[in-house]
């Protein structure tokens, strides 16, 4: 199905709204057109393109909810669609915490949309598939990689008078090299809302050189090491920490940000002075969609950590009615001020630590302190008197962002970045942090 | 890599369309089936397309994925959701290389459209082709069905019944220690039709169902607060597996907790969670260091996945995906060698895509390949991978093993983990008797936190529960404790189990791979297992 306008989306909005008897009803209209091309072994594997677009309509009779989802349009189906949604209203329990879909509200778009993603072809990602098989294949060394490309619109409305449309793009780009004999591995990601930022050529530059220098890898004991993050190093381990952030978990004493005794830490001094951390759906190099779709309420630009103490929490419209507090949509990017250093100025007065690339397969250890565990990945290097000397075999560590932002020594320059298995975009710079707990070494490479 | 990120799905239209399971409809018209004869002419017309246009290969896998989900959050229901998502899969092979297209459009000009868009796709893809793609043979079998065997079907269940029961669980948890509980009832059926040019046409029905839940106790005044998950799995049964019969509970070492086999009680165990939660808060801290570890099979299944399950991806050893599940040390030289002891003598380790309630139970692949089970280690030696027809030639095999699958009709079918279980032992041991000879160690039931490194090397795994054994005597309870180890060393410290009486299956709903990612259903058995001196380490730590 082709790409749908704001008329369209609002004429069909308004239809399904008219067919609804039910006490409030909420539309959300989702069309993307994704396009990828994923090759391994300096050999494409396979290519696609998805179309899809999808209509919820999510329904309530006093406080029971019912929700359906449809990929259809024609008058029919959409009547199809109010009529399950309102069935399963009908056979849901009544749920005491149902909340009602916010009053009418403006949304101040954000600039999304990028004309020269939008335009990407099938050419255009077998290009960036060929700048690094070739480039490979030339040195001697083996490519697998990842590119997506993605225009989409996103929809919103209720019967209360909220209307939201808006459309927008991305890029992402991952790219392993390994070299031929398996001993060394490097990698590379990149993100960007307007592919005109993204350079494939220098992305798979950077990923050769970590594989070069990262084979004949040295074993150092595991320990408490200085090191330097980029920021494919914390992405995910900051994405744990933000997921975090609820406010009802905290009042209910079941997250890091719970007081003893009762209440949350909200104010408290829990990092480094140097910790500045914010949401800003209007940011002009990570904007996202300026309202959060879970509750159709209107995102803000808002402080998260201050001059390292908790500046805001996310609350519930159900949380924040009960405890007094105003509700507004949950953050879709996370920004964290930093310096204007490059990785390798961080490097240059660093008189010994580690170098870490990237950290992988990241998992919660203990809420209480979120303590996570995970492994360093493609490119793990030794630093003394401000260069790098040799690769290092990759560490697991155990380690909590919170213990991680309390022990920063320096910020480098903020990029773009998505994580492995984060839901936010962020802009975050590379750390310098002291003591970060390696507990064991790993063969892997 | 083994995802959890469906525990913070909760209500609304956002999360329903953000459930790995496709679009919502009423309960009603579950049941109907497509009918097979439409499903043929389909196939039979994207077939016709693809060869046409130049194929010399084609698939065509009709899909109808129907499910139910139903999320809790302590005494309420947080939302209720009936999804559908219905379409067809056209891969085909064109110039040697493999093409692949997918459309909702379920009409004949939906599908051959779909099917020439493959084969376009395919003779693009050619131009940046070193090597054919060479399919190993696999005869075609006509017509044929098979389906889950499934005594209560969810889809006839009410609504009311299902909320019932998982209210009257959360309330059982609040009650015995419990602060909060979360609990899901995931319920899934596949209604999948393949065909191919190699003459086969075969319809299957799968079901399959799972019931997590997560309890916390919370301590205020000391501000500590602790989880148990449930001690259930997910299984490719129907709803008689919610059944709870007296013969399938399972008394653990030492009396600690009970434990189940073919049928869960749902109630019971969230009891148990609660009362353990809250024990958890005031349990002793390990002390780090070296302990004999025995495993629960409610535990063990995380494990083998991460630890054998994924090392033994012929995919992955060869480097198909590098840039991001990772590779393998279980490198074909190894497997070659007929030498490498990937385990202790004892350890025996097996692909089955046969065994009834399991989650890769199914009686074909998703390229028409009949399942069935192999030998991955045999006593203690690596002796085989997980391949598909693409694959088996690498390996010197002239057949499939029958490990291709696509979690929907909109994504290309790959190669994934079938059921990697470690066999049960021939001497006839208890779980009591695998403790008696343990100086110090530490009894785990319940899979926790777990991490593996890119080629399978080094991993560490928590649990649920953890119990001291000191003197081969089951003791007090224990916190903080992960171990970590090497996956070689691991299985190689394999000193005993238990037989076949304590076997059981354990098991994941979304083990993920693949660019763009899928996921996929896999169980692992094992009896309870012992493996000596393995590092223990304290998680516990301070911040702010």
């Amino acid at each position: 199905m082709k790409i749908l306008n704001q008329e369209e989306t609002k004429r069909i909005a308004d239809k399904v709204m008219s067919l609804s008897k039910a006490d409030e009803c909420v539309v959300t209209i989702n069309g993307s057109r994704t396009g990828n091309i994923r090759y391994a072994r300096n050999a494409v594997s396979t290519a696609g393109l998805v179309e899809n677009t999808q209509l919820a309509v999510s329904v309530a009779f006093g406080k029971k909810q019912g929700t359906s989802v449809i990929n259809e349009f024609d008058d029919k189906s959409l009547a199809k669609a109010v009529q399950r949604a309102e069935e399963l209203a009908k056979l849901a329990p009544e749920n005491p915490e149902f909340m009602p879909t916010p009053d009418k509200q403006a949304f101040k778009s954000s600039d999304t949309f990028s004309k020269s993603t939008d335009a990407i072809n099938p050419e255009y990602r077998a290009q960036v598939a060929a700048y690094s098989i070739e480039a490979c294949r030339k040195k001697g060394l083996v490519a697998a990689g990842f590119f997506t490309d993605q225009s989409s619109y996103e929809t919103v409305a209720n019967s209360r008078g909220v209307f939201g449309h808006q459309s927008q793009t991305g890029i992402d780009f991952t790219c392993t090299v390994r070299t031929e004999d398996g001993r060394g591995s490097g990698w590379v990601r990149r993100d960007a809302q307007d592919v005109a930022r993204f350079d494939p050529r220098a992305a798979a530059e950077v990923a050769m050189e970590k594989a070069i220098r990262s084979a004949e890898a040295k074993a150092l004991e595991p320990g408490r090491y200085t090191v330097i993050l980029e920021p494919a190093a914390t992405s995910d381990l900051l994405a744990y920490m933000f997921n975090s952030f609820d406010a009802r978990s905290a009042d209910e004493g079941r997250s890091f940000l719970a007081k003893k005794g009762g209440g949350n830490r909200m104010g408290e001094k829990l990092f480094d002075e140097q910790v500045n951390v914010w949401a800003d759906p209007w940011d002009k190099d990570i904007p996202v969609l300026p309202w959060d779709n879970q509750t159709l309420l209107a995102r803000e630009r808002m402080d998260i950590i201050k001059n390292g103490k908790i500046a805001s929490m996310n609350y519930s419209p159900f949380w924040g009615k009960k405890q007094g507090q105003r509700a507004i949509g949950a953050p879709g990017n996370i920004l964290m001020s930093g310096g204007s250093k490059s990785t390798e100025e961080l490097i240059a007065s660093t008189k010994k630590g580690i170098l870490v690339t990237r950290t992988w397969y990241i998992r919660m250890v203990d809420p209480q302190t979120v303590l996570l565990t995970g492994l360093t990945r493609d490119g793990t290097f030794y630093i003394e008197n401000g260069k790098i000397k040799h690769p290092v075999k990759n560490f697991r560590f155990n380690e909590s962002p919170v213990s991680m932002l309390n022990n920063i020594e320096e910020l480098g320059r903020p990029e773009v970045l998505a994580g492995d298995e984060s839901q936010f975009q962020l802009l975050i710079p590379a750390m310098k942090v002291r003591d970060f707990n390696f507990t064991s070494l790993s063969d892997a490479v | 890599m083994e995802r959890r990120a469906f525990l913070n799905m909760s209500g609304g239209a956002m999360a329903a369309m953000m459930m790995p399971f496709g679009r919502a409809i009423a309960a009603d018209e579950l049941i109907k089936p497509v009918e097979v004869k439409f499903k043929k002419m389909l196939a039979d017309t994207a077939m016709t397309a693809a060869t046409q246009a130049g194929a010399s290969y084609c698939d065509v896998r009709i899909g109808r994925y129907l499910n139910q989900f139903i999320t809790t959050r302590d005494l309420n229901i947080e939302n209720v959701t009936n999804t559908e998502s219905a379409g067809v899969g056209v891969r085909v092979i064109a110039n040697g290389a493999y093409g692949f297209a997918a459309t909702s459009d379920m009409s004949p000009d939906g599908v051959a459209g779909a099917a020439r868009q493959a084969v376009a796709i395919a003779k693009a893809n050619s131009k940046l082709q070193a090597l054919g793609v060479a399919l190993a043979p696999t005869p075609g079998v006509g017509e044929v069905s098979w389906a889950t065997p499934i005594k209560k079907d969810w889809r006839t269940v009410p609504i009311k019944e299902k909320a019932d029961l998982l209210i009257t669980a959360n309330k059982g948890a609040l009650e015995s220690g419990a602060s909060f509980i979360q609990s899901l009832l995931f319920q899934v059926n596949q209604q999948k039709y393949f065909a191919s040019t190699d003459g086969s046409y075969i319809d299957q029905d799968l079901h399959r169902l799972w019931v997590p839940f997560f309890a916390t106790a919370v301590d205020k005044g000391t501000g500590k607060f602790r989880s148990r998950s449930d001690l259930g799995t997910p299984v490719g049964m129907g709803y008689e597996y919610l059944d709870g019969r007296k013969e399938d509970k399972i008394k653990a070492a030492g009396g600690v907790a009970t434990l189940y086999n073919r049928s869960y009680d749902l109630i019971e165990d969230a009891k148990a969670a609660g009362r353990q939660a809250k024990e958890k808060l005031t349990a002793k801290s390990v002390e780090p260091g070296k302990y004999d570890l025995v495993l629960s099979p409610e535990h063990m299944w995380l494990t083998i996945h991460e630890s054998v399950g994924h090392p033994t991806e012929l995919d992955r050893v060869l480097g198909y995906e590098a840039n991001f599940a990772g590779t393998s040390f279980a490198t074909l030289d190894k497997q070659q060698s007929k030498k490498f002891k990937y385990g202790s003598d004892l350890v025996n380790i097996e692909a089955d895509k046969t065994i009834p309630g399991s989650l890769g139970a199914v009686g074909y692949d998703d390229e028409g390949v009949k399942c069935k089970h192999w030998d991955l280690i045999k006593d203690g030696i690596l002796v085989n991978y997980q391949a598909t027809r693409d694959q088996v030639a690498v390996i010197g095999e002239k057949e499939s093993h029958g490990c291709s699958y696509a979690d929907s009709w909109s994504n290309v079918q790959f190669q994934r983990m079938p059921n990697v279980s470690l066999k049960a032992g021939k001497k006839k041991i208890t779980p009591d008797e695998l403790v008696k000879d343990v100086k110090k160690g530490i009894y785990i039931v319940g899979a926790g936190s777990f991490s593996i490194d890119q080629q399978r090397y080094n991993f560490q795994f928590g649990g649920q529960m953890f119990y001291e054994i000191k003197d081969g005597k089951i003791g007090q309870m224990l916190e903080d404790v992960a171990y970590q180890s090497n996956t070689q060393e691991f299985w190689n410290a394999c000193t005993a189990m238990c037989d076949e009486r304590d076997w059981r299956m354990g098991g994941s709903f979304f083990d993920g791979k693949g660019q763009p990612m899928q996921v996929s259903a896999v169980s692992h058995g094992s009896s309870t297992t012992r493996f000596n001196g393995i590092n223990v380490i304290n998680t516990a730590r301070k911040i702010g």
